[in-house]
């Protein structure tokens, strides 16, 4: 019943990507090395199981009193087992049975998976509890343990231990068809298929199945070669077909003599093992090969890069107050930032940024999600996303360049010298510790005080952030606060420590309008009660209006227009800048916590 | 909490109760003529009417069954049709043998799993595709195979471990190291195999997300970030997986107990397979299913102790 052999419909087929990646995925496998060795070896295996009789040098059943436990020899190319059978004519004329056995414990349970599967996935309701319920019963017991006591009621047939074998490993299609065919149902396609009339089996048996294929030819490939390995392991036990030769039972045969031929457990070992490595592998290849194809659709999207930007000179406007401003903590001269491609280029995502920011000054970086500015922010704190370094220019903090720093380094620069403020409040608090421990472990490194004393420290600048009650929120876990306290214990844990640079990025864009105001009132205390440095990423004019001395706006990777606050506001240059007001004054609220977050490469 | 765990313990009885029942109809439905096979094929007809008689089997079937579950629930699981030992006696006896190895092979696993899984995870490069390839094979090559290799080479070769038999802990401790060694190491490896991937998969997940380039951005020193707060959030999927090797293990341990002669309940089982002893495989399959339930409940347990959210919503 596949979809191959169904007439041609009245409904055009939909060409999913999934479908065209099946089509390809046999051609993409032979392009597999691991692919192409594991199915190479199938083949071969199969096609001796086929010609064993004619192949076996010897007959496997005759046994020779005079000849036991003979070494390799002309005669005797692998050398002869405890009871005289010449051990190459054995393995091979157990391959067939081996994979017989195996194809049937991988039909009976592919057969049976797969039916409920798609009964259950696709029209749910109680099968669906009942089949899920069966699945995690059939689960719940080790196979062997239930082998064995199937193997106590039917003796000593390896056909009926299959049968029994795949009704355990059902469950294993039964998964993950289930789950994709609940992905599935209700994709555009599949509702079309409703809609224009065609019937349930015809919708599954086309649209469906097709899902399911590639998952359930992987899963098969698994599945088979631990229904060997367990087939071999019962031979091995003796409760198998004693009366014809089997891997398992040489192996038994092999492990009697193991003091004097010790070599015997080599050949049936060799064959099992590569049998299941090899079907193992072929699984892991197909896998890869799937997930490889299905991948180009969904590339990730990076910050916008170098486009079609040419560099053009930033618009400065001048600092009157420059003079009067306290030191210089911070200056970045030229920064670029890059991302390292799987082919070998780097990807630039921010280009030739220059800023310098005072002790007691509020730099805001502005511009909109994907322009650079999450970047210059985490490349100065040296904690860019994996891939991700410096590929120009300097940053001078406190007269050392944070660019050429060590790891080690920068961490004892980072929460003593330079903290942080997130954007999402919640992602950010690890949520198997408590907010107790997640501020006083970082005083407890840096200052080196004693439990106790950070403790007292931390409930006071619970305090201070304006939480309410800071002994409860000590001890609570971050899921039992809400957004607003979240943030707030962020903040404390950013100052916890006495930084002289603070970096917040869109500290309050995650946040309702109501608690907005107040965080930037806090920052607004917090900086002049600590006398810091800080920049502050932000999309919004508005916090830029409230908060900044100094303002730069970025677009592209790139630093557009940079000066005082208030000479932007009263006199923006660039076009760039000039568009991000006009958004304002059309829209008193452009864009509010809907703003999509900074895609982070 | 308390409702947690007796709603889990419910589950587990009814998980218990079912699994029982199945076995118990399949198991002596089909078992065929007992009497005749324990007595063998010389018996007069007569003589295995009186055994089928004093067995119980020439009950109804519901019969046997009311009197299995009463008899069970008061820990008396009848007498093996072949040796005439008491199940219960036979299995526990047995039990904590088989045990020994299982749960030191559990403890292997973790411990090596997280090692390696971390390594994987946090160095990348030529150490990931070792640990990935490592996993391939020690997943696909049968645990028993392994086991045959580790006694021809360290016991047979190079003699630094006896090939057979057990001592209990409790005559010689450094013995019964020796003795379980090997058989623990022969069932580690496919646990290993299995868990690795899992905390490699799950540590790099823990060290993508936002809380820890906070807590990098705090001052933590790189290890204390891995070890203490990746490891603690990627512990939780490793955990579940951990559970499932264990009963993996508890069907391994069948035979490598035959393999290095040891005598745990994996070698009256399959002595019991052969024979077709109905009751010591009935009592196995309950012990099995009783052991699955209570390893079960401590993963949810240590579950709960891990992730707050799971504690606060039962």
């Amino acid at each position: 019943m596949t979809a191959a052999t169904l007439p041609p419909d009245a409904v055009p087929d939909v060409q999913t990507l999934e479908q065209t990646a099946h089509a390809s995925l046999f051609r993409r496998l032979l392009k597999n090395p691991t692919g192409v060795a594991s199915l190479a070896f199938l083949v071969i295996l199969v096609v001796l199981g086929i010609f064993a009789t004619v192949l076996a040098p010897h007959d496997p059943n005759v046994a020779n009193a005079t000849n036991i436990l003979q070494k390799p020899s002309g005669t005797y190319l692998l050398g002869t087992d405890g009871s005289g059978h010449d051990v190459l004519s054995r393995l091979l004329v157990a391959i067939q049975p081996t994979l017989e056995a195996a194809a049937l414990a991988v039909g009976v349970a592919a057969v049976l998976g797969i039916t409920a599967g798609l009964i259950s996935g696709y029209y749910g309701k109680w099968f669906e509890a009942a089949s899920s319920w069966t699945a995690s019963l059939l689960m719940a017991l080790p196979g062997i343990v239930v082998l064995l006591a199937a193997r106590a009621v039917i003796g000593p047939s390896m056909l009926w231990t299959m049968v029994v074998f795949g009704i355990i490993l059902s469950p294993a299609f039964y998964r993950v068809v289930h789950t994709e065919v609940s992905g599935v149902k209700h994709e555009l396609y599949v509702d079309a298929a409703r809609v224009s009339g065609l019937s349930d089996a015809r919708i599954i048996s086309r649209h469906i199945l097709t899902v399911v294929r590639a998952p359930a030819i992987i899963l098969a490939a698994g599945v088979a070669g631990i229904a060997i390995a367990i087939e071999a392991g019962l031979d091995f036990l003796g409760l198998g077909d004693l009366s014809r030769p089997t891997w398992g039972g040489m192996l038994n045969d092999a492990f009697s003599h193991i003091f004097t031929a010790p070599l015997g457990l080599l050949w049936p070992s060799l064959a099992i093992a590569l049998t299941c490595i090899s079907l193992t592998l072929l699984a892991n290849a197909l896998r890869d090969e799937l997930e490889r194809s299905g991948t180009p659709g969904r590339r990730r999207r990076r910050a916008a890069g170098p486009v079609s930007i040419r560099r053009e000179p930033v618009v400065t406007h001048d600092d009157p107050a420059a003079a009067a401003a306290g030191e210089e903590l911070l200056h970045v001269t030229d920064l670029a930032v890059g991302y390292d491609q799987p082919d070998g280029s780097v990807k630039t995502v921010v280009h030739d940024v220059s800023l310098s920011i005072h002790r007691g000054e509020v730099h805001g970086l502005i511009g909109e999600s994907g322009s650079g500015k999450t970047q210059t922010a985490f490349a100065i704190m040296g904690l860019l996303p994996s891939g991700g370094r410096v590929a120009g220019g300097s940053i001078i903090f406190e007269g050392t360049d944070l660019a050429a720093l060590s790891g080690r380094q920068m961490t004892g620069l980072r929460g003593a010298k330079i903290a942080y403020i997130p954007q999402e409040p919640m992602s950010n608090l690890d949520p198997t510790f408590t907010i107790g421990s997640q501020i006083t472990e970082p005083m407890r490194v840096i200052l080196k005080i004693g439990r106790a004393e950070a403790r007292e420290r931390a409930l006071k600048l619970l305090a201070r952030v304006g939480i309410p009650d800071p002994e409860r929120t000590f001890n609570a876990y971050p899921h039992q606060v809400s957004g607003g306290m979240a943030q707030r214990v962020l903040i404390a844990g950013a100052v916890s420590c006495n930084p002289d640079l603070l970096i917040a990025d869109e500290p309050t864009t995650a946040l309702d309008v109501t608690v907005q105001a107040e965080v930037l009132d806090l920052l607004r205390d917090l900086e002049a009660e600590y006398h810091m440095a800080v920049l502050l990423v932000t999309h919004n004019f508005g916090v830029v209006a409230d908060l900044c001395d100094t303002v730069s706006v970025m677009q592209n990777g790139r630093i557009v227009e940079t000066g005082p606050a208030r000479s932007i506001f009263a006199d923006p240059r660039h076009p760039y800048t000039r568009s991000l007001f006009a958004a304002i004054l059309e829209d008193s609220e452009p864009r509010g916590p809907l703003t999509p977050r900074e895609l982070q490469p | 909490m308390l409702r947690f765990v007796l709603r889990r313990l419910a589950a587990g009885v009814v998980l218990v109760a079912v699994i029982s029942t199945v076995a118990f109809f399949l198991l002596y439905l089909s078992g065929g003529n007992i009497a005749r096979r324990i007595l063998g094929q010389q018996a007069t007809a007569a003589t295995v009417q009186q055994k089928t008689h004093e067995l119980g089997l020439d009950h109804p079937v519901l019969t046997q069954f009311g009197s299995w579950v009463s008899h069970a629930v008061h820990g008396d699981l009848g007498s093996s049709w072949f040796t005439g030992q008491t199940v219960t006696q036979a299995i526990t006896s047995r039990l904590s043998v088989t045990l020994s190895l299982v749960i030191g092979a559990t403890l292997v696993t973790a411990v090596v799993s997280v090692i390696l899984g971390v390594l994987a995870a946090t160095r990348r490069g030529w150490v990931d595709r070792m640990v990935q390839f490592i996993s391939v094979l020690g997943f696909a090559v049968p645990g028993f195979l392994v086991a045959l290799g580790l006694v021809t080479l360290f016991a047979i070769d190079l003699h630094w471990f006896k090939p057979t038999g057990f001592t209990a802990i409790s005559a010689s401790p450094s013995l019964w190291l020796s003795s379980i060694t090997l058989p623990v190491i022969a069932l580690a490896l496919g646990g290993i195999a299995g868990v690795t991937g899992q905390i490699r998969g799950s540590v790099m997940d823990a060290l993508r997300r936002d809380y820890v380039r906070t807590l990098r951005s705090r001052g933590l020193s790189e290890t204390r970030v891995v070890y203490k707060h990746g490891l603690r959030n990627a512990a939780g999927p490793a955990l579940s997986v951990l559970a499932v090797q264990f009963v993996g293990l508890l069907g391994g341990a069948v035979i490598v107990e035959t393999i290095f002669a040891i005598p745990g309940i994996g070698q009256i089982a399959v002595g019991a397979t052969q024979q077709g002893d109905i009751p010591l495989v009935m009592g196995l399959v309950l012990a099995t299913a009783i052991i699955v339930v209570i390893v079960n409940l401590i993963v949810d347990l240590l579950q709960g102790w891990l992730n707050p959210k799971v504690r606060i919503r039962s």
